[in-house]
């Protein structure tokens, strides 16, 4: 017989699935407005203050705007590869949502290998920003396809390096169980340094300024997503700010204790300490120039290397010794 | 009955389309597109390992292949310059040779996998957790897991040499 229980928990699955893009949608078109207030602020600018509220509704006006828009497929463009591409950068984005604990029973599924498995489909972003810049046809868009690339190869190790400490003081990859490790202690005490490194690391990983050379306005146009209009580009918009919530939420979960917290409910810590995560990301974006490829380059490989293996080394040390 | 046959749909599925991606990936003409579709091959061999309850692999296959080793693939196409050219010829004539290696191969492992019996079927429940990996790599496979980081080593040693000639 047809397994009832099965097709159940298909759909109940189904359901969260639908709740989680839900959640993604309508938190990216408060980040957006969020960001641009922020920046508005920090130039001594107001930002949006037209559509509702000190322009809260600006962002639905605008992908309303977005989705009115033509669709252009440039004439060089491989026509496949051109279609794919942001659908491959915003589902490795969404993906990660499976493991990320929202509150104490608040997760999709808690994967015993859940930071294994959020690192692994996040690194299949990589793969959509290359089919963007190659399938655009322009040489703008395929030269920041490559420095995409090339950046989130250097920044991911130093970012894998120093979530590793935290694996090594919970001694568990399972989302859940590392943030009941630190009931006591939040890990950011122990563990200052690779929470510096995670952070930097991350910035660059979702590629914003100081390290948005891959997007360089005055370089590159807007880099690999230049050639793309209308619902496409939207995609890669969507993809960005999943993106920073996606880092800030493991950033939150592996070193600021995840949901707990006293008086206000779990997932209202867990947001709290994201979207404020995501603040200080926003607040960088707006303070700091742009670094130099060269520099860039220089900074993952001879320093924040160096130090998140240090970092290892260190741990490892006072593990074995208090043991 | 249903189950089974349910599942054996499922591996067929999966194992179809790995086939199918894989010859994509020699038979396309841009050398791009193949490499988009060893890709996809590579994502459906993780599904395999999912399907036979063995996460760590799949995920590792994923984080190795598709992410690491993939993005060196493509980055290297798309900094060799006019290699993704539509009129550029991808293969070269030894096409007899190669069929009867992969067919010799492939002959081989059948005739392996048609005669290996499987004495004593182990639950998935039992599938090793993360932490006996990690012992067991470190202890009864520490040699053949140094050897294996000496090789990368002298292959990265190797390529800086390539590299630095001026």
């Amino acid at each position: 017989m047809i397994d009832i229980p099965f097709i159940l928990n298909f759909l109940w699955m189904c359901a969260k699935a639908a709740g989680l893009l839900g959640f993604v949608s309508i938190s990216v078109m408060f980040l957006i407005w969020l960001e641009r207030k922020v920046s508005a602020h920090i130039q001594s600018r107001l930002g949006p203050m037209i559509v509702g509220w000190h322009g809260c509704f600006q962002t639905i006006a605008d992908t309303i705007k977005l989705l009115l828009k033509e669709n252009i497929v440039t004439k060089e463009a491989d026509k496949l590869t051109f279609w794919f591409a942001p659908l491959v950068v915003f589902v490795a984005s969404f993906l990660p949502f499976v493991a990320i604990p929202f509150g104490r029973n608040l997760i999709a599924r808690d994967l015993n290998l859940g930071l294994l498995y959020i690192l692994a489909v996040s690194s299949l972003g990589v793969i959509g920003i290359f089919m963007a810049g190659w399938g655009s046809g322009n040489k703008y868009s395929l030269l920041g396809g490559m420095r995409t690339a090339a950046q989130i190869i250097s920044y991911e190790i130093p970012l894998v390096l120093s979530i590793l400490t935290v694996v090594m003081m919970a001694g568990s990859l399972s989302m859940t169980k590392i943030i009941e490790a630190q009931k006591g202690m939040w890990f950011i005490v122990y563990q200052p340094i690779a929470f510096l490194v995670y952070f930097i690391s991350a910035i660059a990983e979702v590629n914003r300024a100081p390290f948005d050379i891959a997007e360089a306005e005055s370089e590159l146009v807007a880099g690999f997503h230049t050639e793309y209009s209308g619902m496409k580009f939207a995609m890669f918009f969507l993809a960005e700010y999943t993106n920073m919530f996606v880092v800030s939420a493991i950033a939150a979960a592996l070193f600021l204790g995840g949901w707990q917290g006293p008086f206000l409910p779990g997932a209202a810590w867990f947001l709290l300490k994201v979207y404020f995560l995501i603040f200080v990301m926003m607040w960088v974006r707006w303070t700091f120039p742009r670094l130099r490829v060269d520099q860039l380059m220089h900074f993952a490989w001879k320093f924040l290397l160096p130090l998140a293996f240090l970092n290892i080394l260190v741990t490892a040390l006072v593990m074995v010794i208090k043991r | 009955m249903w189950n089974n046959l349910a599942a054996a749909g499922i591996f067929y599925a999966i194992a179809g389309l790995i086939v199918v991606f894989a010859l994509l990936s020699v038979t396309l003409r841009n050398i791009f597109h193949s490499a988009l579709a060893l890709i996809v091959a590579l994502l459906g061999i993780a599904a395999i390992y999912i399907y036979l309850d063995a996460e760590f692999l799949a995920l590792v296959q994923v984080l190795i292949y598709v992410g690491a080793i993939m993005t060196l693939i493509i980055f290297g196409i798309m900094l060799t310059l006019k290699i993704s050219d539509r009129t550029l010829k991808q293969h070269n004539q030894q096409r007899l040779l190669a069929f009867l290696i992969a067919g010799s191969m492939g002959f081989v492992l059948i005739v392996i996998f048609s005669r290996f019996r499987v004495k004593e079927v182990v639950s998935s429940k039992a599938a090793p957790a993360l932490a006996d990996i990690g012992r067991e790599l470190l202890t009864k496979y520490a040699l053949p897991f140094e050897v294996i980081s000496v090789v990368l080593l002298a292959a990265l040693i190797g390529a800086i040499v390539v590299s630095s000639k001026e």
